[in-house]
């Protein structure tokens, strides 16, 4: 167990306020080993940049005590008790896996503690299982596809082939496509779920694809599923005829130069990509840079926003589990992603969505953004909550 | 489904293509158990770091270099293995030897994770194996007919090793009876350990011909475990003939489900599994009668 004290940097340049300094004690439940390794550490490196760049802005001092969630859901669970009974914490962020935040919500909730989820995107988390100290930054499974029916229906698109792993994710992302795809007037023509973490060789799919008569494909993969995925499809060929579109995990900057030439080309709607132009994503993009010596992505952002969140509910005076908690709710900030806000209704984040294409740039891929879609807060999907109080 | 002859062609190759890189992956681990009747289930992670070593070796000297620095690579891991582990292991009962070579699969896992990273790696193709061949009615990729065309050679080189040569005859007396066979004069430790090598080292080219294929991640060794294993246990433990029959029908299952039934296709091998466990449990074509 690792612990970082940040004091606010010290650098309390703006004219003191009269509030006291407050130390706020922040659990960190990311996976550091696991398959999710590469995006705990992702999101790690964004959330201590965040609290770098902003630390400053607020009288509050930081503690973090990092937890490893190891991916497993269990663990997670006891991770996260050691964290609110021993540790005492304040506010916890982090978790990757919608498992892992399964596991973890009612022993969230019935403690009161704030949680900022920094990845996690199923649906019921701010649906069905929202819960009023449960506030993502991140996204949400059917956000980030949604507009994406309406976008390729509007390019002309037709026919469509959809592929994903089989599991929650997989499916919520591949139906929150279809149904505005479908309801924009476009047909699926063929979808495949494949066995997730079981699956090396989409041949047999793509070859099904081929056969489909669709005018492109559409899918969501992610990490070394995503990497074999846009290899395979461009070995086969495919790219020419039946153009690859995705969610933008499919080309994400964490391992497109992995998947080297075969993924130009692709288009995928993403939350973030670091070629967005605005002053707020120059900073981030710098910092990033200087700090990891590459380009950050969506993961590492989404670890930058909760960091930044947490700031923004101190300056509003926040200083304990419940103030900390309603002040979550009611935070809106102009970051690198644009103008971000959480919606009270569900506690999801409300952002905009970037259609875009990687290409090949100066040096290695780069991404080139086609379309800003509008932010659109997420259907209440059976989120019955308290309206904020303070 | 459709009638198009050209789309069961090219499924058919997809078979193919997966049999014969399991078939390269569970020929050693076969051949290692037959012999040694030692079960290494870090067959696996040996595959991985073949990879992991074809990925380092590849961003320097390019392909070829790698594909075949990667097998001599793991085989002098293999090498290390035997002198420091499986030598003592060898009269120490299945029990112990399992234990052993499952925690060597998570050291050599995350001892992958800390030399290389979290982050998964990729080789290109090769650039005279890049884009496809038509024939057959059907254009297919170059580097997938590779795999094929190469599962076949090491397939023709082991048979005519295994059967036709007297190091090949002393392996097969090994198998047959190893107490015989040392009466007979045969060494048959230094012939454990050369076939406990030349095993390592085709693990290592699997790893190494999968890489481009694929994305080279530290748990890429645990994906291709299970169905290695279930391979030689359908074909039978320690026989060539058990290693092809078993790839093929890995391989042609696998693609055939997630054609013909997409939703039964991760259930249909484990059923088939347990139907031959039960038919015939020592396998389709076991290494002894």
């Amino acid at each position: 167990m690792k612990t970082t004290t940040l004091a606010a940097l010290g650098l309390a340049t703006t004219i003191a306020t009269t509030a006291t300094a407050e130390d706020i004690k922040i659990g960190l439940l990311l996976p550091y080993s696991g398959v999710y390794a590469a995006l705990g550490n992702e999101i790690d490196a964004g959330f201590a940049l965040g609290l770098e760049q902003f630390g400053g802005e607020t009288d509050a001092t930081f503690e973090i005590i990092r937890e490893d969630t190891e991916v497993k859901p269990p663990v997670a669970l006891g991770k996260a008790k050691k964290l609110i009974l021993q540790d005492e914490v304040d506010v916890m962020t982090g978790i990757v896996s919608s498992g892992v935040l399964g596991a973890v919500r009612d022993m969230v909730h019935g403690a009161g503690v704030p949680l900022i989820v920094s990845n996690a995107g199923n649906d019921e988390a701010t649906g069905a299982d929202c819960s009023p100290f449960i506030t993502r930054m991140s996204f949400s499974n059917g956000q980030v596809n949604r507009p994406m029916g309406i976008w390729m229906y509007e390019q002309g698109i037709r026919k469509v082939y959809t592929l994903a792993p089989d599991y929650a994710a997989g499916r919520q992302m591949i139906e929150a496509f279809e149904a505005t795809f479908t309801a924009a007037g476009g047909e699926i023509v063929g979808q495949d779920f494949t066995p997730f973490q079981k699956t090396q060789d989409f041949g047999p799919y793509l070859t099904q694809a081929k056969s489909s008569g669709a005018d492109a494909v559409y899918v969501f993969y992610a990490g070394g599923e995503a990497i074999s995925f846009v290899k395979q499809y461009d070995s086969f060929g495919l790219k020419a005829e039946l153009p690859l579109y995705g969610s933008g995990f499919l080309t994400s900057s964490l391992y497109v130069n992995a998947q080297g030439p075969a993924a130009e080309g692709v288009i995928a709607a993403s939350h973030y990509v670091p070629t967005i132009e605005n002053d707020a994503n120059a900073v981030f993009v710098d910092g990033f840079t200087a700090k990891i010596g590459r380009a950050p992505s969506e993961f590492a952002v989404q670890g930058y926003d909760a960091a930044r969140a947490l700031i923004e509910a101190t300056k509003a005076g926040a200083t304990d589990r419940a103030s900390l908690a309603a002040a979550l709710r009611q935070v809106t900030f102009d970051g690198p992603r644009g103008t971000l806000s959480i919606d009270p209704a569900t506690n999801n984040i409300v952002q905009p969505i970037y259609v875009y294409e990687t290409v090949a740039g100066a040096d290695g891929l780069t991404q080139k953004v086609l379309a800003q879609l509008p932010s659109e807060a997420d259907p209440a999907n059976g989120c019955v909550m308290d309206p904020v109080s303070n | 489904m459709t009638t198009d002859l050209g789309f069961w062609t090219l499924q058919a190759l997809n078979a193919l293509q997966l049999s014969m890189l399991l078939f390269l992956l569970s020929v050693g681990l076969t051949v290692i158990f037959g012999l040694m009747h030692f079960v290494n289930l870090a067959h696996g992670a040996l595959y991985a770091l073949g990879a992991y070593f074809a990925a380092s070796v590849a961003a320097v000297w390019g392909y070829w270099a790698a594909f075949l620095l990667a097998p001599v690579a793991v085989a002098g891991v293999g090498v290390l293995l035997y002198s420091g582990f499986i030598q003592r292991m060898r009269k120490s009962g299945p029990m112990a030897q399992v234990l052993v070579t499952f925690g060597l699969i998570f050291v050599l896992l995350d001892m992958t994770r800390i030399i290389w990273g979290d982050l998964p790696l990729a080789i290109e193709v090769p650039a005279m194996l890049g884009g496809r061949l038509a024939f057959l009615g059907v254009e297919y990729p170059t580097y997938r007919l590779f795999i094929i065309v190469l599962g076949l050679v090491v397939l023709a080189g082991l048979a005519f090793v295994l059967g036709r040569t007297q190091i090949g005859a002393m392996i097969r007396a090994g198998v047959d009876n190893d107490e015989m066979a040392a009466c007979l004069g045969i060494n048959v430790e230094r012939l454990f350990f050369c076939v406990f090598c030349v095993g390592c080292a085709l693990a290592g080219l699997a790893g190494a011909v999968a890489a481009p294929l694929l994305s080279v991640s530290p748990d890429m060794g645990l994906q291709i475990l299970i169905p290695t294993l279930i391979v030689i246990v359908i074909g039978g433990l320690g026989s060539l003939k058990g290693a092809v029959a078993g790839s093929l029908i890995y391989g042609f299952v696998q693609t055939f489900g997630a054609v013909l039934a997409p939703q039964l296709s991760s259930v249909l091998i484990y059923a088939l599994l347990a139907a031959v466990l039960v038919i015939k449990p020592v396998g389709l074509f076991p290494a002894k009668g």
